[in-house]
């Protein structure tokens, strides 16, 4: 039963207190309306310069095409965004696209939640469909079907605050990189050091905070640690390389105490840390007072060097009441003359826009070395944050079964086990 | 000024029977519509606001509704089965239990205490009412995020431990301390609400009661639970409903501080059930466990309703 179907159930259940004037409210159709055409686009930033830069897009599509008379860009929060996003979806106010998280592109990409795009893309005239990385789009497809266009492939990096390593005594990334010893043990020395010797804090691994465990992708990659294997099917917690990765940090951040401890915050941009694993995107957030700092790729583990990368993807509902018009926009807005204005904030999946050039010209704060080593390089080899079907349920089952390795005399292989124990189910699912 | 036609009628009028009055709109009957026309536009918010939504909450609880799927299935009981058979809900009833008993029995006490206390002729009580009472005004999520920060493990809370040399836990990491730390932050959010409804019921008791049992020698205390206590047995009986109601519906400040956890320490129903509708997407089973929200709400509220003929003075 489609949402056709929904909507009477709902419209059942209403006539008898609301009447027909109600009903109309709530229903809609998901044909092709043929008067003037409304889009709707969710979106989880509302940075002032993002919505500016769509808006020129949206203006300029619209005046192309005057069957459509307004595209609206409606920023949800980023905390709540999937759930805000789906809560729409259920009261019958679907957008007609949407910004979706890696993390959800398997339910949305699987479920039929979105048209699929290879046609619409390939036949936009001067689209270069095939200057799309192959390695971007592999999320986004369900049996070869391209869902969603990989509109922002941004690779993980490490902001160091130069000032405060330099304080404690501590070399600069760019020497260790130089001298071939960055890697995570050195990163480990260096931020216990910064500890001791200034009172801050040393690594951050951002956005972890001991509830978003995805983020540590970033650090167990390097021991060559997985969540589960490549098809979703079988959980990778107690592997060996998982129990190692695990017991380095957490001697990092019980026995070291080179990482921030749970319940304890600390700011990098603020200058509250020696270094930070997050994406490039946040250089945004240094202040140009500020003190001195540097963008450096991952620090090798035990496996050897790697890249992690974290995507968002831009689809067409379904359930949109335009979806050719909404997969038409789609389209010009991420025609080779868009994405490059996207890649201002944004790293494209476009081969050709992956350049040091190109991206410098629209990334004023990163050095052509920088875009180089850590957002090109990575995107070519990078592996994207853990993503599966009902990623939901799992983030909230091992955050609540990760919560007991966050403790100083933790037991880890056992509580590593208790995780795969408890996903198992829904992995074999 | 009077025309000539109108002089005319008038002799009319009086000679010619009354009419016959309507058997059907008696005075009684007026006043009925009028009562029935002053209430309807809250039946009418009740119906769709409340009545509505109710049944339809029912109705999606017997269905399976895959939101990104655009599915929307009828399962008859299915989801009260999963219910009856769901690993998680001992615990998740037990964690609501927890909060609510803490909750009621820490909120009423204080509540209480303070406004025994404030009741008294001293200077400054107006200042003491009024501090009391703002953190009801403030911001649910802004209270809850200032507490967040307050009991971090380096937060203010565990600051002033520390200056008198105790080390303090880690308020909301702990299995111990995350579901004591909520209910704190909820006690110290809404106790000024039932403060002023405590003082007003005390200021309502009698001088005169107090003066006789003085004279008879009873002391403060025996005053206290002989006078004060069944005086305002109506006032502690609304204000436990509202408050065992609004323990049972907490949810913001589990989302804001701890998130449920650790582990699932502090998952309480409404958390779960937001989990399992809004995140899990999963709403035909979340219907399923607003519906087991609302049965218990009912029960306790009739359980308590019930009581009031034990131990509410007034209703006897």
């Amino acid at each position: 039963m489609r949402v056709r179907m929904i909507r009477r159930s709902l419209a059942v259940g209403l006539a008898g207190a609301l009447g027909a004037a109600g009903l109309a409210a709530c229903g809609g159709d998901s044909e092709e309306t043929t008067g003037p055409i409304s889009l709707r686009m969710t979106v989880w930033s509302a940075n002032d310069d993002h919505l500016a830069l769509f808006n020129a897009i949206a203006d300029e599509y619209m005046a192309d095409n005057p069957d459509v008379t307004e595209i609206a860009f409606d920023p949800l929060p980023f905390e709540t965004y999937t759930t805000a996003l789906t809560t729409q979806i259920a009261g019958g106010n679907p957008p007609d696209l949407a910004w979706i998280f890696e993390s959800n592109a398997p339910d949305f990409v699987t479920s039929g939640a979105l048209v699929p795009l290879d046609d619409a893309l390939g036949d936009a005239d001067g689209y270069e469909y095939d200057d799309l990385v192959p390695a971007t789009t592999d999320l986004w497809r369900d049996e070869g079907t391209l869902y969603a266009y990989p509109f922002s492939t941004s690779p993980f990096g490490v902001f160091a605050n130069l000032d405060l390593l330099d304080e404690a005594g501590q070399g600069a990334p760019a020497e260790m990189i130089a001298a071939g010893e960055w890697d995570w043990d050195t990163v480990i020395d260096a931020s216990e050091a910064v500890g001791e010797q200034t009172g801050a804090a040393g690594m951050v691994i951002r956005d972890f905070d001991y509830t978003g465990w995805d983020y540590l992708s970033t650090q167990w990659t390097g021991w060559g640690a997985q969540a589960w294997s490549d098809d979703g099917s079988t959980c990778g917690f107690a592997q060996p390389e998982m129990v190692e990765s695990m017991t380095f940090l957490h001697d990092a951040i019980f026995t070291r105490q080179a990482m921030p401890g749970p319940g304890t915050s600390a700011d990098f941009f603020a200058g509250e840390a020696a270094y930070t694993v997050t994406q490039i995107s946040r250089a945004s957030l240094l202040d140009e007072d500020g003190f001195d700092w540097d963008l450096v790729p991952l620090p090798a583990g035990p496996a050897g060097e790697y890249a992690v990368i974290g995507q968002a993807g831009l689809g067409v509902l379904t359930q949109s009441e335009n979806p050719q018009a909404a997969t038409d926009f789609l389209a010009f807005m991420t025609n080779p003359e868009n994405s490059a204005k996207l890649a201002q904030y944004f790293p494209p999946p476009r081969q050709s826009q992956l350049t040091a050039d190109t991206l410098a010209q629209t990334n004023p704060l990163l050095s052509a070395e920088q875009l180089q080593d850590v957002v090109i390089d990575g995107i070519s080899t990078g592996v994207v944050k853990p993503s599966n079907t009902s990623q939901a349920e799992l983030n909230q089952i091992i955050r609540a079964e990760l919560d007991d390795l966050w403790l100083p005399n933790a037991d880890i292989p056992a509580v590593l086990d208790s995780v795969c124990e408890a996903i198992d189910p829904l992995l074999a699912g | 000024m009077t025309t000539p036609q109108q002089v005319d009628r008038a002799p009319a009028r009086s000679t010619s029977p009354p009419p016959p009055r309507s058997r059907f709109w008696t005075t009684r009957r007026r006043d009925q519509l009028a009562g029935y026309l002053m209430i309807t536009p809250q039946l009418l918010g009740f119906v769709i606001f409340v009545f509505v939504p109710l049944i339809l909450v029912v109705w999606y609880s017997m269905h399976e509704w895959n939101v990104l799927a655009g599915t929307f299935d009828f399962v008859g009981g299915d989801n009260y089965q999963r219910l009856r058979d769901d690993p998680n809900l001992p615990g998740v009833l037990r964690a609501t239990g927890l909060f609510s008993v803490g909750l009621v029995i820490l909120n009423l006490t204080l509540a209480l205490l303070l406004a025994v206390l404030l009741n008294q002729r001293l200077r400054g009580t107006v200042v003491f009412r009024t501090l009391f009472f703002s953190p009801v005004v403030v911001s649910l999520v802004a209270w809850t995020i200032v507490w967040r920060f307050l009991l971090q493990d380096n937060g203010g809370i565990n600051g002033l431990l520390d200056s008198i040399g105790v080390d303090g836990p880690n308020w909301l990491r702990s299995g111990g301390t995350a579901m004591l730390s909520v209910i704190v932050v909820q006690v110290f959010k809404n106790v000024g609400l039932n403060l002023v409804l405590f003082l007003a019921a005390l200021q309502g008791v009698p001088r005169d009661l107090y003066e006789a049992a003085t004279v008879d020698g009873a002391s403060r205390w025996r005053q206290f639970w002989r006078i004060t206590v069944p005086m305002i047995s109506p006032t502690i009986l609304l204000t436990s409903i509202i408050t065992v109601v609004g323990s049972l519906q907490v949810f913001a400040q589990i989302a804001v501080l701890t998130q449920g956890g650790p582990g699932n320490s502090t998952t309480v129903l409404v958390y779960y059930l937001y989990q399992q509708a809004f995140q899990f997407h999963q709403f035909g089973y979340g219907a399923t466990l607003s519906v087991l929200l609302f049965l218990i709400v009912l029960a306790l509220t009739v359980v308590q309703w019930q009581m009031r003929k034990r131990w509410v003075f007034h209703e006897r």
